[in-house]
């Protein structure tokens, strides 16, 4: 039984990487650490389940990293994902503290592997973990345990007591006992974002927000990074913004994690409720692009759409959980869908007509091209015209938010004067926004995480002790 | 559509895994898996028999239960394992025995002992059981050693025919997508695999349990038991080998090879599949298959009688005690020959061919 009556020296929020890594290094400092995680225990660890790797910098290959990596190529992949909406100082801090995490975390008991089958393109950037994320969980929690981290699951923080910048305790709400006061030196926030809050996403989607799918658990309602905004923490990041793939609409509302994804758009089209294209499917490959898709289908009528191809392709892309929907002919793959016949049909003769010759290649942005339709698909435009048809139905897959809690260089809030706040860290996802103010590079979520989560968990002991 | 529900199970779950692949680095059967897009019951049955039951990717992974996924690798293969032993088990009239394992090879063992006690009785005076035997072909005063020979070469050459015949089934079934040619290499690459365990470690931190601790000493137990087994077996050969070419004739002083081999592999025949027992018993339910404990319970204990009862052979067998005990080793001896292509020991088997298999299927990918 952990003792909530005693006042620890460092309250840790939040149950995944960056949570983990900020109670281990706190308690390496000697601090008295309590994790309290609001999920029960299969599920904890919010979005790190799904995860299955890092991206940190590195000067030379190692046993599972096929090359270098320099902080400078980081950096410049970072600036252009995030399109230049990111704070340069604390993400150069941040590449260069990712180089010693490569070791770092090891030593917290977690295992690399060489990259995974099908992800060849992250082979020199990213370490994946071995068993995947929930494997890494399990070695952080592991370690938490034996340094002696107190942990609690199905832990619900229903209250914050902050006054002037200042944490005071935490209001927790147990599933029996009630609600108990734990008292703690200083806090670590680590507890995410509000992807699986559909009501909060509804402030800025409105009603289509109801047909977005969850790829994490249930338990990322952001209810602590609502807190600290209320009580005087400087917010970061586009509150409007989240991270969305197009996955697939016979996915489970929330966790179907990574094995719901499409990657096929490359290899067909893809059409909404009235069988039409509405976006360029060729115009660049994943994974850079992968993430646009979940917008895209966001703004079509129903949040749904089709990605069309036939049999030729089947083969082209990594299998899928749910089979593609097949039919003998356009016309009989459209009643499936509930797709107008006529109308898809016209959609692709259309497209068929107007596929130029080229040479196939889906390594490279390669010459096959359409000419004279709207909109154009303008590489790897192939005809569709060998049956059976096939179809994959995706509406927007929800992966992470962006608005978050401003932070320095010590993980440490700011508060909307601009002043350090006295004793509160925050980590991972709930201050990504910092670094990523947008887009998305794999592996970079959890490269936030145990950076600012190992600075967290040092500053708030070292805070803590003073 | 498959052959029976668990192995519609198995393929349900394949199609989850191979669109994840997180569990890749951990064994065999997710590189396996990967190499297929779709799964024959030859598939199924390749990837289940391939799975060492280390548990790892259970505790991995992210959609084991109580998610809605339900992803139970280990306890679906182990099923799946099961039951391909039955479906390839020569002559068919025989696949039965796998379904009441535990009881079908007590009854056997509990016969061939009691069939070697009353043999000894009907064919020798009553007295030279109880009798004490020294020297040179003490043994052969209670059986004559060509009749032992050829009884014991007659039942290992039978469970080796039968295995064979079993192994050849599966080996038939599991073609694709390389073919069943097969070379040196993979088959030097099988038996270091399966000479280490390679695969019975979790990926590298060991094997799991009850929860994501991996405590689980199953690999080394396993090891006392397999080479324990394997100088028994070389001291049977040895033994066979004085007698037949050296004239040297059985017992044999406790220096001399086939002592010393077959006390060693006694001892690890004792050990091991004590330990194995206990950790069997420590394993978390989610993770084992129930409905095959009495037959692998059945195999443990037939080993571990093995043991026992040849090293007690070697304590007393300048006493009175050695006809019994002589009678009572090779009851258990001769149940454990005839009973191998019909129980657990198959699955050493099988795991070597899938080895092999894959082994191949690597170098072909790789080619």
């Amino acid at each position: 039984m952990v003792d909530l009556t005693r006042r620890f020296d460092v309250l840790v929020i939040g149950g995944g990487n960056a949570a983990l890594c900020a109670a281990i290094s706190a308690r390496r400092a000697g601090a008295s650490v309590l994790v309290l995680e609001g999920a029960p225990k299969f599920y904890r660890g919010g979005n790190t389940r799904h995860t299955r790797n890092m991206r940190c910098a590195h000067d030379a290959a190692t046993e599972i990293l096929t090359g270098p990596y320099t902080e400078e190529e980081f950096w410049k992949d970072l600036l252009l994902v995030t399109g230049g909406q990111t704070d340069e100082e604390l993400a150069r801090f941040m590449i260069h503290e990712s180089k010693d995490i490569l070791n770092w975390i090891v030593e917290q008991g977690v295992r690399w592997q060489p990259s995974l089958g099908g992800t060849l393109s992250l082979g020199r950037t990213n370490s994946f973990f071995l068993g995947g994320g929930r494997a890494m969980l399990n070695a952080l929690y592991r370690t938490a345990e034996e340094l002696g981290v107190d942990i609690l699951y199905d832990a619900e923080v229903i209250d914050l007591k902050i006054e002037d910048g200042m944490f005071l305790s935490a209001a927790l709400k147990q599933p029996v006992g009630g609600r108990t006061e734990v008292r703690a030196s200083t806090l670590v926030a680590a507890a995410g974002g509000f992807e699986a809050n559909i009501e909060w996403l509804k402030q800025y989607w409105g009603e289509a927000a109801d047909n977005f799918l969850i790829r994490g658990t249930p338990f990322n309602r952001g209810a602590i990074l609502k807190m600290l905004l209320a009580k005087g923490v400087q917010e970061i990041g586009d509150p409007t913004q989240c991270h969305a793939v197009a996955i697939d609409a016979r996915a489970p509302k929330f966790d179907g994690g990574i094995i719901t994804r499409h990657d096929s758009v490359v290899f067909g089209i893809v059409v909404n409720r009235h069988a039409e294209r509405f976006y360029d499917e060729g115009e660049d490959i994943w994974p850079k692009r992968y993430a646009i898709w979940g917008r895209l289908v966001a703004a079509q009528p129903d949040q749904i759409a089709y990605i069309i191809f036939d049999s030729s392709v089947v083969t082209s892309f990594m299998p899928t959980l749910f089979p593609p929907i097949a039919g003998a002919t356009i016309a009989e793959l459209a009643g499936k869908l509930t797709l107008d016949p006529a109308a898809l049909e016209k959609t692709i003769t259309e497209f068929n007509a107007a596929v130029q010759p080229g040479t196939f290649d889906h390594t490279i942005l390669d010459d096959c091209r359409t000419e004279g339709i709207t909109p154009p698909k303008t590489h790897w435009a192939r005809r569709i015209e060998t049956p059976p048809y096939l179809a994959y139905p995706v509406r927007p897959g929800i992966t992470f938010t962006y608005l978050g809690t401003r932070v320095n260089r010590q993980a440490r809030m700011l508060m909307k004067d601009g002043k350090p706040s006295a004793n509160m860290f925050a980590a991972g996802e709930i201050m990504a926004g910092n670094v990523l103010g947008k887009g998305y590079a794999a592996g970079m979520g959890m490269t936030i995480g145990s950076v600012f989560g190992r600075i967290a968990g040092r500053e708030a002991a070292r805070n803590a002790r003073n | 559509m498959h052959g029976t529900k668990i192995l519609q199970e198995a393929d349900r779950l394949m199609t989850v895994c191979n669109s994840c692949r997180y569990c890749e680095g951990l064994c065999a059967v997710f590189p396996a898996m990967e190499m297929r897009r779709a799964f024959s019951d030859g598939d199924l049955n390749y990837l289940a028999n391939l799975c060492h039951a280390c548990g790892a990717c259970y505790t991995d992974c992210q959609f084991s239960p109580p998610h809605e996924f339900n992803v139970n690798v280990p306890k679906t293969l182990a099923v799946a394992r099961t039951e391909s032993y039955a479906a390839y088990a020569w002559p068919r009239a025989f696949a039965g025995a796998f379904a009441r394992n535990g009881l079908v090879i007590s009854l056997i063992a509990a016969l061939s002992v009691a069939v070697f006690i009353f043999g000894f009785v009907a064919v020798n005076d009553p007295s030279v059981l109880y009798g004490i035997h020294t020297g040179p072909g003490a043994f052969y005063r209670l059986m004559p050693h060509d009749v032992m020979a050829m009884l014991f070469g007659a039942a290992l050459l039978y469970a080796i025919l039968a295995l064979a015949m079993g192994v050849r089934a599966f080996w038939r079934d599991i073609g694709e997508p390389v073919g069943m040619r097969t070379d040196a290499k993979a088959l030097l690459q099988a038996v270091r695999d399966a000479g280490e365990l390679r695969y019975l470690d979790g990926g590298g931190v060991g094997c799991f349990n009850e929860d994501d601790h991996p405590t689980d000493r199953r690999k080394l137990y396993h090891h006392f038991t397999f080479y324990g087994f394997a100088l028994c077996f070389a001291a049977t050969c040895v033994g066979t080998l004085y007698h037949y070419l050296l004239a040297r004739e059985a017992p044999y002083a406790w220096w001399d090879l086939p002592v010393v081999s077959g006390t060693l592999g006694g001892i690890g025949l004792v050990l091991g599949p004590i330990g194995l027992l206990t950790e069997k018993r420590k394993r978390d339910r989610v993770l084992v298959d129930e409905q095959s404990t009495g037959m692998d319970t059945a195999f443990i204990v037939m080993l571990f009688l093995t043991g026992v009862t040849g090293l007690a052979l070697l304590l007393w067998r300048d006493t009175g005690a050695m006809g019994p005990l002589l009678a009572l080793h090779l009851g258990v001896v001769f149940a454990l020959f005839i009973t191998m292509p019909y129980g657990k020991f198959v699955h050493g088997i099988y795991r070597f061919a899938a080895l092999v298999r894959y082994a191949r299927e690597r170098q072909m990918m790789q080619e």
